[in-house]
């Protein structure tokens, strides 16, 4: 079960290799080979990952934290192994320091009902910014509308970066909160998260991180980010869909009312009233994905030992190769010029073609890409698109594919240009 | 990575040439000077937009029909389509039509005798089904749009029938 490229040249990977451990990369497409460019909406899962999902269910599949039969041990261990796993993986101070949830959807809605109910009054100011994919925007806004909160926003430059000066300025006037991504979705702009954590914290904003699009290519730091809550997705890195991470920089559990209410998050209940559990627990009402968790501690296995380092700089040069052939066809790409601002992520626009037409010739060739909104209209609209086609790309893309994405977008433009 | 020997993959069942030509030259994109309803379609999933307004004359006829759409080639060759075969009728004959639509996008044979006007050459947008809601979008923007006009007509009726 372990994976196969842990035998491989540390810094380098060897794609061709690791991508026989991916079975669905084999399979076709419309009669041809799958070239698979969505990884930024859910990655594809390796056979160690497919693998402990089964053996779970296979050989360890009981309720967590409850009974004290073998099986309900097993299951437990393994799941808060799962947890301390994914506390190594993101540098948390502590196993306790991981909520599970179920994902950075989940983890939003989580702060924004258990921490921002308990801290935030009517006019405290809650900074995000244009880049926001919708689950970090609305969460904000059904709280903002229910405590009458002021909700500012961080402008995108037109190079498609955070706007840093007028961040400090919002920063400045006085923020309670500011929650912002890592690394934009569409944009696939890397924001400077270690600076604007530490910009927050000088003008006491608590901070909340979405690291949705950062986990899966690069190494998540929280203690050195300096951020108090940061959230990502199994499923955008290797993982079940299904699970999350949030992890929660302790001082903040002191501040937090519970979220759901239900089994696994008491500690003593009468008819009346209750008493909770400790975090993590607190937060984890009912019975959780356990094997969904135990499977993505398998995705971090695989994803370490590929090396998160030699992962980023692979996208980044599949990046770099991505831009230079797009614009060779004519195509308008959006985001920071300078390659090293962004990894692993292409927005782009065919002239007079549709995305969504866009896609479906590029689909007729096997070829996987996004076409539309990408949960995050406000930016659409800041960048004066109604869409845009995205091609995202991951540890098992290869130079072949992103020339056979710009060949495909040949053919789109031949196509329509009849 | 794609195999050399493939051939190109073909799209003319999905794009024939008279719906790339209803998308270069939309029908019926154009500023009413006055309408009596108005409806916003919007297919949040691509982000596809469509306004569309209508104008009744004073026997309920829709005399005047403004479709705008921002999105798909399917999407707005369907909307300019529904532009040639909608102005001109009666509410009752476009919820016919509407209806007659819906049914083929969901797999009916058009009826025989039936005048669906270019929309025939849609017929290919049902090999993809994530694509029909493109092709539904403007009929179901013209739904809600019919459903003011009836409310419209309805009120005005009772007053021109009493004496």
């Amino acid at each position: 079960m372990s994976p196969s490229p842990a035998s491989t040249a540390p810094r380098t990977l060897d794609v061709q290799r690791l991508r026989a451990d991916f079975p669905i990369l084999a399979t076709e497409a419309r009669g041809r080979p799958l070239v698979y460019l969505d990884s930024a909406a859910t990655s594809q899962k390796p056979r160690s990952v497919i693998d402990a999902l089964v053996a779970y269910y296979t050989t360890s599949n009981a309720n967590v934290h409850r009974s004290v039969h073998h099986l309900a041990e097993r299951a437990t261990m393994q799941y808060e192994e799962a947890r301390a796993r994914v506390a190594a993986f993101a540098n948390a101070a502590a196993p306790e320091h991981v909520v599970w949830t179920r994902g950075t959807t989940e983890a939003v809605n989580l702060v924004a009902a258990a921490w921002g109910r308990r801290n935030l009054r009517a006019g405290d100011a809650v900074l995000l910014t244009e880049m926001e994919h919708h689950s970090n925007l609305v969460p904000w806004q059904m709280l903002a509308k229910e405590r009458n909160l002021r909700l500012r926003f961080v402008p995108v430059t037109d190079e498609g970066l955070l706007d840093l000066d007028a961040a400090r300025a919002r920063l400045a006037e006085g923020v309670r909160l500011f929650a912002f991504t890592a690394k934009s979705n569409v944009l696939g702009t890397a924001n400077p998260t270690t600076e604007l954590c530490a910009l927050a914290r000088a003008n006491g904003a608590v901070t909340f991180v979405d690291a949705a699009q950062l986990a899966p290519h690069g190494r998540v730091d929280v203690r050195a980010l300096g951020c108090d809550f940061l959230a990502f997705s199994a499923h955008k890195m290797l993982g079940p869909m299904g699970v999350g991470a949030l992890v929660v920089n302790p001082e903040r559990y002191d501040e937090m009312d519970p979220y759901q209410g239900g089994g696994e998050m008491i500690r003593r209940v009468r008819l009346e009233e209750s008493t909770y559990a400790e975090p993590p627990l607190r937060f984890e009402a009912g019975t959780p994905a356990a094997g969904d968790a135990i499977a993505f501690a398998a995705a971090l296995d695989y994803l370490e030992a590929c090396g998160l380092d030699a992962v980023h700089e692979h996208e980044a040069r599949l990046t770099r190769l991505a831009l230079d052939l797009l614009h060779e066809e004519g195509v308008r790409t959006f985001g920071p010029a300078d390659a090293s601002l962004r990894a692993g992520i292409v927005s782009f626009e065919v002239p007079d073609v549709h995305p969504h037409d866009v896609s479906t010739v590029l689909d007729g060739r096997g070829i996987a890409v996004r076409a539309g909104h990408h949960c995050c209209q406000p930016l659409m609209r800041r960048l004066g698109v109604v869409a845009t086609s995205r091609a995202s790309f991951y540890l098992y893309n290869t130079e072949d594919e992103v020339r056979a994405l710009a060949a495909g977008v040949r053919h789109v433009r031949e196509y329509f240009g009849r | 990575m794609n195999r050399a020997d493939a051939p190109e993959p073909q799209f003319d069942d999905l794009y024939r040439e008279v719906i790339l030509e209803h998308y270069r030259h939309p029908h019926g994109k154009r500023e009413l000077p006055r309408a009596d309803v108005s409806a916003e379609g919007l297919n949040p999933t691509c982000g596809d937009e469509l306004d569309l307004r209508l104008a009744l004359d004073a026997d309920g006829r829709i005399e005047g029909l403004q479709v705008d759409g921002r999105g798909c080639a399917i999407s707005v060759a369907s909307g300019s389509i529904l532009f040639d075969l909608v102005e001109g009728r009666t509410p009752a004959e476009a919820r016919a039509l509407l209806e007659t639509v819906r049914a083929v996008m969901h797999g009916a044979d058009v009826p025989a005798g039936a005048d669906v006007g270019d929309f025939d050459a849609l017929v290919g947008v049902r090999a993809y089904p994530v694509r029909i809601k493109c092709a539904l979008l403007p009929w179901t923007t013209l739904d809600e749009a019919l459903r003011d006009a009836e409310r419209l007509l309805a009120a005005r009726t009772p007053h021109e029938e009493t004496p």
